[in-house]
């Protein structure tokens, strides 16, 4: 056949390039904000109740450079990454049923209308009865706080992938699990790595929530025993750099790694949702 | 099975060996409303090297006679036999050039698309796979665009990718359908001509799929007619050579008499 010529694209000048994107007007918010909290602050006068950003910043970086904090990031972090794995693992095995079969169809739809409304953190009474005090109780609510919002994206994504695709899959004589792997999951991906997104959230909320309820007696507890020990302690300016800690490590994964991972795939592929 | 009487067929040197064979074939599948017979009681046969098309209005079955043949829905009476073997699950050897633009895997490249197609449906080795997919690449036009994604692509640019797909593969059946028909009319008349020129150097067997009388005799060496609701065969016609051209009195002569034969027949002559 006769070729065809490729486009020709002109770069837009960078000035116009740099004030179209949107980090300066972030920038300027949060300055903003920070000013508005900083000022606050200092005409309340009562560092019990809200202690200002300078004395918030300054109670970050002590418990930083003293390593208590990272410690404690380090240790919800672990035991997130791992509910979190464990979480997706299971959902990727039972939509993989789903898609195979219609008892596995059937059986993941009912439960994950059972389940994914129930909020994980209810179940922590169960889970300290079955695990006792420790990681394990918390994976057990991580693993549930992730498992269905990422089943019911997956399954959802399944569900929405073009019949003709399927067919072009199948006609290379794709079947079963490399089916799945090889044509069904990328081409669901974004609402894969929308699902993901959502079941990070949540984990990242369910872990901070169980930690603040018993880390009482965890020897060694995350993010939200540091929390929970600096009120205790009246130590307010702690317990701001605590919540910033959980904050900013929200914004990490959502801004790198998410952004990151939805750059690389969706976005090249043309299927961004957005 | 009924293979002894076919083997005799052939013995006796009266019928040419098929490639496919469709058998009183129906299909029908469960609507919301009912029962919907899509294709009753339709009976061909395409030798090797044959590009047969078949011809009709919307609604009758000549889409779903073509599923059938990929092996993506079973008929619900008859047989379709490919090289004497029931035709089951679908299968590289009965590559299908889809009408819808979202036939590509939007997660791989014009190059990766054609490559996978290779490396799974032919079981070869990535570097080999690699080369026959730029060639093919290469042969649709689509040089300049090796490693741009489905989506930075045209309509009839993806067309020629999913074409370079099926034909990288050779299949011994190549199935089209209607793989033009959501192009505009330039560009189609520009990809029948150029299909058709990649048909005749390969002499691949083809079964094309269209409701164009024009696209039908440009690119067919025989044409079946079908009537809708439900679909049956109205009539058979070959296309001799020098009908094939644009223009020829042959061309417009037979254009008239499928007019007349297919969608001038009482029931649907508002279509």
């Amino acid at each position: 056949m006769s070729d065809v010529a490729a486009p020709k694209l002109v770069r837009a000048p960078a000035l116009r390039r740099a004030l179209e994107g949107t980090p300066w007007r972030r920038f300027m918010i949060l300055a903003g904000f920070a000013l508005a909290w900083e000022l606050y602050a200092r005409w309340l006068d009562n560092a019990l109740l809200l202690p200002t950003l300078g004395a918030t910043l300054a109670a970050l970086w002590s418990a930083i450079l003293s390593g208590e904090l990272p410690n404690r990031a380090l240790t919800s972090l672990r035991v997130l990454i791992t509910g979190y794995a464990l979480g997706v693992a299971v959902a990727a095995v039972l939509t993989t049923v789903a898609a195979l079969s219609r008892w596995g169809n059937e059986a993941l739809g009912l439960l994950t209308s059972m389940f994914n409304p129930l909020p994980a953190i209810a179940l922590l009474p169960i889970a300290l009865l079955w695990f006792g005090v420790g990681t394990p109780s918390l994976i057990f609510v991580i693993v549930h706080s992730v498992l269905w919002p990422v089943a019911l994206a997956c399954y959802g994504g399944f569900l929405a992938v073009p019949p003709t695709l399927r067919m072009a899959g199948r006609n290379l004589g794709l079947s079963g699990g490399r089916f799945v792997a090889e044509i069904l999951v990328p081409a669901a991906f974004p609402q894969i790595l929308s699902g993901l997104r959502i079941g990070w959230a949540f984990a990242w909320r369910t872990l901070i929530a169980a930690e603040l309820v018993f880390g009482v007696s965890a020897r060694s507890g995350g993010i939200g025993w540091f929390i929970y020990t600096s009120r205790a302690q009246l130590e307010t300016a702690s317990v701001f750099a605590g919540l910033l800690t959980v904050i900013l490590i929200g914004l990490l994964v959502e801004g790198v790694i998410f952004r990151t991972l939805t750059r690389i795939t969706v976005q090249r592929w043309g299927q961004a949702q957005t | 099975m009924n293979v002894a009487p076919r083997l005799t067929g052939l013995a006796s040197g009266s019928v040419p060996p098929a490639l496919l064979e469709l058998d009183h074939v129906s299909i029908s599948y469960p609507t919301p409303d009912g029962i919907l017979t899509a294709v009753e009681d339709v009976s061909f046969r395409i030798s090797a090297g044959e590009r047969l098309v078949l011809l009709g209005p919307s609604g009758c079955g000549k889409s779903t006679l073509l599923r059938a043949v990929g092996g993506f829905l079973s008929p619900s009476a008859g047989e379709l036999l490919m090289n004497g073997r029931r035709i089951g699950a679908p299968g590289p050897d009965r590559m299908t050039v889809f009408q819808e633009f979202d036939q590509l895997l939007p997660w791989r490249t014009v190059l990766g698309n054609v490559r996978y197609a290779l490396e799974r449906g032919k079981s070869m080795p990535r570097r080999d796979a690699d080369g026959v997919a730029r060639r093919w690449i290469e042969r649709v036009g689509l040089k300049n665009f090796v490693d741009a994604f489905p989506h930075t692509l045209s309509g009839g640019m993806k067309q020629r990718v999913a074409i370079a797909r099926a034909f990288a593969l050779e299949p011994a059946l190549l199935l089209m359908d209607e793989p033009f028909a959501a192009l505009d009319a330039l560009t189609r008349r520009q990809m029948q001509d150029e299909l058709l020129k990649l048909c005749e150097e390969t002499g691949n067997t083809a079964l094309f799929v269209t409701h164009g009388i024009d696209e039908a005799i440009r690119v067919g060496t025989r044409i079946l007619a079908l009537t809708p609701h439900p679909g049956r065969l109205a009539a058979t016609f070959d296309v001799p050579l020098d009908t094939r051209s644009r223009g020829s009195s042959g061309f417009a002569e037979l254009e008239r008499r499928i007019q007349e034969t297919v969608f001038s027949a009482p029931e649907i002559d508002h279509v």
